[in-house]
């Protein structure tokens, strides 16, 4: 393996990559709007419209929420006023999901200007006479796409912490994000996520004609995420440990099985008569 | 004998119905400029593929630098560079970050990619734009860039494919020079796709002439030339148009094949060099007013565009 060759790869995908601001606006808006803006305004605007006094109201219209949710989870919410567990409900549970979609769209949005984008480009014929093998140059694009999104990711979930605990400290009186559930996700979840958006894009760049035609279609892969979204709110699945844990197992699986078939996609014979 | 640095043996390949090169032997010395020639989709980029390894045949050997493209692709890449139709350069890069982003691919070691990188960008007259990005490139400049970029590891064997097309002519005039120099000056092996045969006449020690993936003919001008039209051409140029009956006794004298006669000039095609003292003899008996008299060149269009004739079985 030519890591220099490798590594040369990646610095390139990105440095073109985030010269594109088809790329660069959604890497920034959509994590600021998805995990700093939504959580902020959806945490603390209650207190200011109606302020929630101790009692039932919000266990009754969260009903099939509250009702299947299994015990190791209701002892978050024991003793809490409607106000307290609005905070815990939000927090903990209703953007998890929304955690997922950050790996996704950052590292189909770079794979889709790396492999796609590259395609329309016309620059890809040029790589090819190089003495880099096809698996040296399918590693540096992959890696070019996946590393931002973990950090990305992971910067995202730094700055909902902080914004989620400062509803913490002035609601509950004390700090008490993340959880279990939560440090899986973003360890084990986010990158599965991340290889997903990639395996994906990869696929979808093989017949795309250019960067924007990949990350539309690349957008179908948003879909599972809704339905864990609504999974959970019609009480059928919820972000406990083991959940989350199984949750990514299956990503990863997913990934293992779309980068194999990816990887057969992007012989140099395959890629020059696609040209 | 001299070292071949790229041999075919009936190389063929298909995409599905399509033979998109067909029993192609090539053999191509060492520091030689080769003219591959021949219309768009005639398979000229295809065996470029070929002979890098990017394309595997569906039939046929090949060596390259004594390798064969298809097991050792890595290690024939490492010593060939190719200049591709479109320049396909990093726009959004500078020059000189698109040379090092090369260099690197093709591993040339650190301190030696810097030197080279300079050097490069000196030689192409792009030093004073290294800087800029690649999108503000005239087309010429690109073209350069493109080229310099191909020599980034200084490969033994230079394949360009149509170097000068959609170039203005001052900057095809420039490449044009650039591609002199480094087969003349570095004595690099030079194999050249073209279809602008003023450019293959200037730089090319040998031609092949491709049609429809079809090697149809190899060799010098010269050769091609001599076996085109099997004899020796001589042009005369005369004070005022010959009488048909002078013609006539032109035709008759032994060794004149062929005479065509354009107004004062005429064009006679000899079996053999030796034949030239008798037809001026006859021209003077004749009665013509002799200007000048001058073996007949050809030019390595009128070659082309014969050879490509032939292949759809027209003559002239």
């Amino acid at each position: 393996m030519n890591t220099r060759a490798v590594r040369a790869v990646v610095r390139k995908d990105l440095r073109i990559a985030l010269r594109n601001k088809g790329v660069v606006l959604p890497i920034i808006i959509v994590p600021l709007i998805m995990m700093i803006v939504m959580p902020a305004v959806m945490i603390f605007l209650p207190f200011y419209l109606e302020p929630m006094d101790a009692g039932e109201e919000l266990r009754q219209e969260m009903g099939a929420f509250f009702a299947n949710m299994p015990a190791e989870l209701s002892v978050l919410f024991a003793g809490l006023n409607d106000q307290q567990a609005w905070l815990m409900l939000s927090s903990m549970f209703m953007f998890a999901p929304f955690f997922l979609i950050i790996p996704l769209m950052v590292s189909s949005v770079i794979g889709a200007d790396s492999f796609a984008g590259e395609k329309e480009r016309k620059t890809l014929e040029a790589l090819l006479y190089t003495p880099i093998t096809t698996a040296e140059l399918f590693i540096g694009k992959v890696l070019a796409a996946f590393l931002p999104a973990i950090t990305v990711s992971w910067v995202c979930f730094v700055l909902y912490s902080v914004v989620v605990n400062i509803g913490g400290v002035m609601v509950l009186g004390r700090i008490f994000f993340p959880n279990l559930a939560w440090l899986v996700l973003i360890l084990w979840v986010v990158p599965a996520a991340a290889a997903l958006g990639i395996g994906f894009i990869v696929l979808v760049s093989a017949k795309a004609k250019s960067f924007q035609d990949a990350y539309q279609i690349s957008g179908l892969v948003v879909i599972p995420i809704i339905l864990l979204l609504f999974g959970q709110m019609g009480g059928v699945l919820y972000f406990s440990t083991p959940t989350v844990a199984l949750i990514g197992l299956v990503i990863w699986v997913l990934d293992v099985v779309l980068l194999t078939i990816a990887v057969r996609t992007f012989g140099r014979g395959e890629i020059i008569a696609r040209l | 004998m001299p070292e071949w640095v790229i041999e075919t043996r009936r190389l063929t390949r298909h995409f599905g119905a399509l033979v998109a090169v067909h029993d192609v032997n090539l053999q191509i010395a060492r520091g030689e400029v080769f003219g591959f020639l021949g219309p768009n989709g005639a398979g000229k980029t295809t065996t470029v593929r070929l002979l890098n390894g990017v394309l595997n045949p569906t039939a046929g050997e090949i060596r390259v630098l004594g390798l064969d493209p298809i097991s050792q692709g890595p290690a024939v890449r490492r010593r060939t560079g190719v200049l591709t139709e479109s320049p396909a350069l990093y726009e959004p890069l500078s020059a000189r970050d698109n040379l090092f982003l090369f260099g690197e691919l093709y591993d040339v070691p650190p301190d030696v990619l810097r030197r080279r990188v300079e050097e490069l960008l000196a030689m192409f007259e792009l030093s004073a734009r290294a800087d800029d990005k690649v999108a503000s490139y005239s087309k010429g400049m690109k073209q350069r860039l493109a080229l310099a970029r191909a020599l980034i590891h200084a490969p033994d064997i230079l394949f360009l494919d149509e170097p000068t097309a959609g170039l203005d002519p001052e900057a095809a005039r420039q490449v044009t020079e650039l591609i002199e120099h480094l087969s003349q000056e570095e004595r690099r092996t030079i194999f050249l796709c073209t279809h602008n045969l003023v450019e293959a006449e200037r730089l090319c020690d040998r031609v092949g002439v491709i049609n429809r993936g079809e090697l149809i003919a190899v060799g010098t001008p010269e050769e091609l030339a001599q076996r085109i039209w099997h004899g020796h051409g001589i042009s005369v140029r005369l004070g005022r148009p010959l009488s048909a009956e002078a013609v006539a006794s032109l035709v008759r004298v032994e060794g004149v094949a062929q005479v065509e006669v354009d107004d004062t000039e005429l064009h006679i095609l000899l079996d053999e060099e030796g034949r030239t003292p008798a037809v001026v003899r006859a021209l003077v008996e004749a009665g013509a007013e002799i200007y000048a008299v001058k073996p007949r060149e050809h030019s390595l269009e009128d070659i082309y565009f014969q050879l490509q004739a032939d292949a759809r079985g027209g003559s002239t």
